[in-house]
């Protein structure tokens, strides 16, 4: 039986199950216990598990990350939050010195089971250091793993694989999708794991395929009726994991449509997109009718104006644009 | 020639002595090889400070944690690393605590509890502190050691890290090896204070500070911290003043200091003096055949280092990820 639930109930539910089911679970970070999440994603946790497993932390990211790194070199499993993604900079050295280096600085002796999560992207007008889209800076980092759902099914069973996981994973969430409603199965059908390193195939077509995750999965969905509307059939691939990559996903869906657009919204200049761009034409040159092209955040710090924020973002428009393109229709 | 019996302390000099002789050889003869071409990269000598780390780690239980920077031959050594696992991963080779991914910067030893040597400075701090965060949670009794240089306190990991293990009362020593240089910058001109250890002060956390000049002496104050982490769960930082006689690395021309201050300092050499103390009471002989001993255990570790095998390309992707690899 599945039930609506909201992407942040969805997440919720993964880390209390998990805090349950595993006492070596903890999370920590800002707010995140008697303030019950800056987002509220860890509301009642607190008074469920107390403090020693949901931790609130000063303002101090380098310090609780590198506590995070620690604690899972010696048993633990923790889960540390940033109130954001952007946070996570002044962090960064503990995750790709430490977090990401151990295991192989010690010859495999060590490895270093943790979860670095928190929202990611735009969240509307918060101007050019709260809107940055992280995941390439972590992708780009071997010893690393990358996740970025976009729908809440997804959120619950990738969070609970990366709290299962031995490696370091990185958990990309968005502000502006914790409110989204979609199906989670009941926990009472059993634990929902979903594998990662696997994309979803999230809605059917045959014309062009769109690459996209998180939430712009759903602008990329907005794109496909649109499309439809004009007659082209659009297949959209929701990466859900960006390291490791999906190819033969992304392959299979190209091998049918000999067209891809890649959506996202970072960055354009060495992103994840641009990966996924060598992928496919590396490995899929034969089964393309046209270039692969790219639809991105504009490649400029994030402005606070909402008309130019918008400006900024991938619209539904430009993924129509860019399909169209590609099948020589504009 | 009448000798009174040892006592307690002049069997753990003995014992003392003999490790940190253990690492000035393996040492000296890291440098030989450096200059050899036989070890590559970086090379960060111990020389001079081994009754630091010597000190501090004899009043650890085996099960407790150290963690270092990349000065960390003499942390690892002490902490049990045999000889061998050192000298094998400082040449690269498979044999090697790290099978040679590591080199002389990271040597880490699951099996004492040896966590490693970290090459950003202060980078470990907080890392420590979750060791010992875990320590904690794990109610396992075990105390984390974590050592590095004064400069290391001018980096913001430092002192979140210290601000966090004070407040949540973690089971830590912070020590603070202060030997007068940051690489090539004495203490005047890095830092508005003289007494690092006045940085406790402001987390309100406990401190000590003292001259590393008798082993003994360095094992009963870092004894002190041990348990008052080990007891009361709050931790320490403690100012060791020390001093390298050698470079900050291999290619440390060492000119920001005289050839007399070195000099100077030479002449106080804890090494020296535990040796000297120890040949009062048990006489020459005794400890040259100590002295002999070490040597042949150091010629074998290099001969071992010399004759392993290198590591293989297979290794790289499965000490990269546990199970599959993430492309």
């Amino acid at each position: 039986m599945s039930r609506e639930i909201r992407y942040r109930e969805a997440l919720r539910e993964a880390i209390a199950e998990e805090m349950e089911r595993d006492p070596r679970v903890f999370i920590m970070g800002e707010e995140v216990g008697r303030y019950q999440g800056a987002y509220k994603v860890t509301e009642g946790l607190f008074d469920r598990f107390g403090d020693k497993r949901v931790v609130d932390a000063p303002i101090a990211e380098n310090g609780f990350a590198g506590i995070g790194v620690g604690a899972a070199m010696v048993g633990l499993r923790p889960i540390i939050e940033f109130m954001t993604w952007n946070f996570s900079a002044v962090a960064f050295d503990q995750i790709l010195s430490n977090a990401a280096k151990v295991r192989q600085m010690s010859g495999g002796q060590f490895s270093c089971p943790i979860v670095f999560r928190g929202p990611n992207g735009s969240a509307r007008q918060v101007g050019s250091q709260h809107s940055q889209s992280m995941e390439g800076f972590y992708a780009h980092v071997p010893g690393l793993k990358v996740v970025a759902p976009a729908f809440p099914r997804d959120a619950k069973g990738l969070l609970k694989a990366a709290i299962r996981d031995d490696n370091p994973v990185c958990f990309f969430e968005s502000e502006t999708l914790y409110s989204m409603k979609g199906e989670v199965p009941d926990p009472s059908e059993g634990d929902l794991l979903v594998e990662i390193g696997k994309a979803n195939v999230c809605h059917e077509g045959s014309d062009v395929t769109i690459v996209s995750w998180s939430r712009i999965t759903h602008v990329a969905l907005e794109a496909a009726k649109l499309l439809a509307a004009e007659g082209i059939s659009a297949e959209i691939v929701d990466l859900r994991s960006l390291r490791p990559l999906d190819e033969e996903t992304i392959l299979e869906s190209v091998r049918k449509t000999h067209r891809a657009v890649v959506a996202h919204e970072g960055w354009p200049y060495g992103s994840v997109g641009a990966e996924v761009v060598d992928r496919i034409q590396r490995l899929g040159f034969d089964d393309l009718d046209a270039p692969v092209l790219r639809v991105t955040g504009m490649d400029v710090p994030m402005p606070y104006n909402a008309r130019l924020e918008q400006h900024c973002l991938p619209q539904p428009a430009a993924i129509v644009s860019a399909c169209k393109k590609v099948l020589y229709l504009e | 020639m009448f000798r009174a019996p040892m006592s307690e302390d002049q069997d753990e000099l003995l014992r003392l002595y003999g490790q940190m002789q253990r690492i000035r050889r393996v040492e000296e003869e890291c440098a030989r090889a450096y200059a050899q071409g036989k070890i590559g990269g970086f090379l960060h000598l111990y020389i001079g400070q081994e009754s630091v780390g010597v000190g501090a780690i004899a009043a650890l239980r085996p099960d407790d944690y150290v963690i270092g920077t990349y000065r960390d031959h003499g942390l690892a050594m002490a902490k049990g690393m045999p000889a061998r696992a050192v000298l094998a991963e400082l040449f690269g080779k498979a044999t090697g605590c790290s099978q040679g991914l590591g080199g002389s910067m990271h040597l880490f030893d699951a099996e004492h509890h040896m966590l490693g040597g970290y090459g950003i400075v202060g980078g470990h701090i907080p890392l420590a502190a979750g060791v010992a965060y875990a320590s904690k949670y794990q109610g396992n009794g075990r105390v984390t050691l974590c050592f590095f240089g004064e400069g290391s306190v001018t980096i913001g990991s430092f002192h979140e890290a210290l601000s966090l293990a004070a407040l949540w009362k973690l089971p830590i020593v912070f020590i603070c090896e202060n030997n007068e240089y940051s690489m090539g910058t004495p203490l005047a001109r890095s830092l508005s204070l003289e007494d690092v250890s006045q940085k406790a002060l402001g987390y309100a956390m406990a401190r000590d500070r003292f001259f590393a000049r008798d082993v003994l002496e360095v094992k009963a104050r870092i004894g002190e911290a041990v348990t008052r982490a080990r007891e009361e769960s709050e931790p320490t930082l403690v100012e060791v003043r020390t001093y390298r006689f050698r470079g900050h690395s291999m290619s440390d021309p060492g000119k920001y200091r005289t050839p007399e201050e070195i000099e100077a300092q030479k002449k106080l050499d804890p090494l020296q003096k535990a040796r000297d103390a120890l040949v009062a009471v048990l006489g020459e002989e005794k400890l040259a055949a100590l002295d002999a001993e070490i040597e042949a255990e150091t010629a074998d570790a290099v001969k071992h280092a010399e004759e392993a095998p290198e590591p293989s390309p297979d290794i790289l992707e499965p000490t990269t990820y546990v199970g599959e690899f993430a492309r």
